[in-house]
């Protein structure tokens, strides 16, 4: 027994070192499966408040840009608008009546770091807006990542320069779809990889891709960027496309949170119908079960 | 530990994660290279100090920047290894008798202080993004993001400790 006493005693900091090293790798390999640790996140209540103040400063800074983008908003929302109302002139519905699919919550960007391997964003959203993890984040210009925790004020976000990423997106102007990723190697917060798109698919360097909309999270057809350039992969059934983003992702300020209405109803029928689920927008692609919790 | 020498590190362990957070985490030089100069909290923790005392404060420390970077556990098993591994280093670095004279950092020959550093700054930063990148195939982005992070690294910790380094 003295022995034991003895063997802990001399070797007190090396049995510290080693309880303290597992710890924090318990930490890091928690921090790689999906919002599953709900302490060592930028949305709780102390580090949100220190971000908030930083940002509460530094945000004049960028207003002119901020400006010129809600500007530039504007104007592909009139033209929208513009379009409907002139070809839809005899067809009136009461869209009133019908629940929309998708509501939209604003949310400030006070955090955001691109330079990882594995980038999160720190959002401030509004106390009564109902933010729950898994929903989609996009800005004015396209897509920037999926809510991972939550707290009373703040959010953090996984954004899609990080390489647990996976989102489902399709060509515009045809159905072929393929799963986003981020490639760390070259770590250019500007440019991800779509990769799975059949070799049949009309790739074309400069067509737009969108999100593909066969998850919850984002609606189809949210912008995410234009093809840069693309290669046949190794066992040539299936391009590697390099995507240019729409969204400057080292300057974000206000973001949209996405709601899906129908999320329940969905996953509830797939998970009745006991099927694999389809592809998801997420990460290490949830199984049903996790699915079933939220 | 003297009371003004406990107010001195408990001062000097905040104002380091306020820095590390607001200002060096978002340097991004050519894209991607931050420093993490935060770790003079551990360089400079009394050398005769409680080595226990020192594992368990970087932790702390390393937790502290984790939760604001999101990153998991990495600065905290980073900063864990870098405290448990420091006597090692002072010995490789200043001979075996540190613990028996009074050394400072500021005071030490420029030789002895930049091996200290630079062990110290390369040992952590490895640790760090071999954790971060936890991926055996992103080999090379480790080595690389390890040798920039540290060269910005140890000249910015030796810029702030000759800064600070007082002079009697």
């Amino acid at each position: 027994m003295q022995q034991i006493i003895y063997f802990f005693i001399r070797n007190k900091n090396f049995l510290l070192f080693l309880l303290l090293f597992l710890v924090s790798i318990g930490f890091t390999i928690n921090s790689h499966s999906y919002h599953k640790n709900k302490y060592i996140t930028s949305a709780n209540f102390f580090s949100g408040t220190i971000y908030n103040w930083k940002s509460s400063v530094t945000n004049y800074f960028g207003l002119r840009e901020q400006n010129e983008a809600l500007a530039e908003e504007n104007l592909r929302l009139r033209t929208l608008l513009r379009k409907q109302q002139d070809t839809v002139v005899a067809k009136e519905i009461d869209s009133t009546i019908l629940p929309a699919p998708f509501t939209y919550f604003p949310a400030k960007v006070i955090n955001n770091s691109y330079s990882k391997t594995k980038n999160y964003l720190t959002l401030r959203k509004r106390a009564s807006d109902n933010i729950e993890p898994d929903m989609g984040v996009i800005s004015s210009k396209g897509i920037v990542g999926i809510v991972n925790n939550v707290s009373k004020k703040y959010a953090s976000v996984q954004s899609i320069l990080n390489t647990n990423s996976k989102i489902n997106a399709k060509l515009k102007n045809s159905f072929h779809f393929g799963t986003l990723s981020w490639e760390p190697e070259d770590k250019n917060p500007n440019v991800v990889k779509l990769a799975d798109i059949p070799r049949q698919a009309p790739v074309i360097v400069g067509d737009t891709i969108i999100t593909g909309g066969k998850s919850t999270i984002f609606p189809r057809g949210v912008l995410i960027g234009t093809i840069k350039n693309f290669n046949l992969s190794t066992n040539q059934d299936y391009y590697d496309v390099s995507v240019e983003l729409f969204n400057d992702m080292t300057s974000l300020n206000t973001v949209y949170i996405i709601k899906n209405n129908e999320k329940e109803a969905i996953l509830q029928i797939e998970n009745n119908d006991n099927r694999p689920t389809v592809v998801l927008d997420s990460i290490n692609q949830p199984s049903p079960q996790n699915n079933a919790e939220q | 530990m003297q009371n003004s020498d406990l107010f001195l590190n408990i001062g000097r362990f905040i104002v380091l994660i306020v820095v590390q957070i607001l200002l060096f985490n978002h340097i991004n030089f050519l894209g991607y290279v931050n420093p993490y100069p935060y770790i003079l909290f551990i360089l400079i923790f009394p050398f005769t100090g409680n080595k226990s005392l020192l594992i368990f404060l970087g932790f702390l420390l390393g937790l502290s920047v984790d939760i604001f970077s999101d990153s998991g556990g990495v600065h905290a098993a980073a900063c864990v290894f870098l405290a448990y591994i420091r006597p090692l280093l002072l010995k490789f670095s200043f001979g075996v008798s540190y613990e028996f004279n009074t050394i400072k950092l500021s005071k030490a020959d420029f030789g002895a202080r930049i091996t200290y550093i630079s062990a110290a700054v390369v040992a952590h930063h490895l640790v760090l993004f071999s954790l971060e990148i936890f991926n055996i195939s992103h080999i090379v982005l480790v080595l690389k993001s390890t040798l920039f992070s540290s060269i910005f690294t140890i000249i910015l910790l030796f810029c702030i400790t000759l800064l600070f380094s007082r002079k009697n």
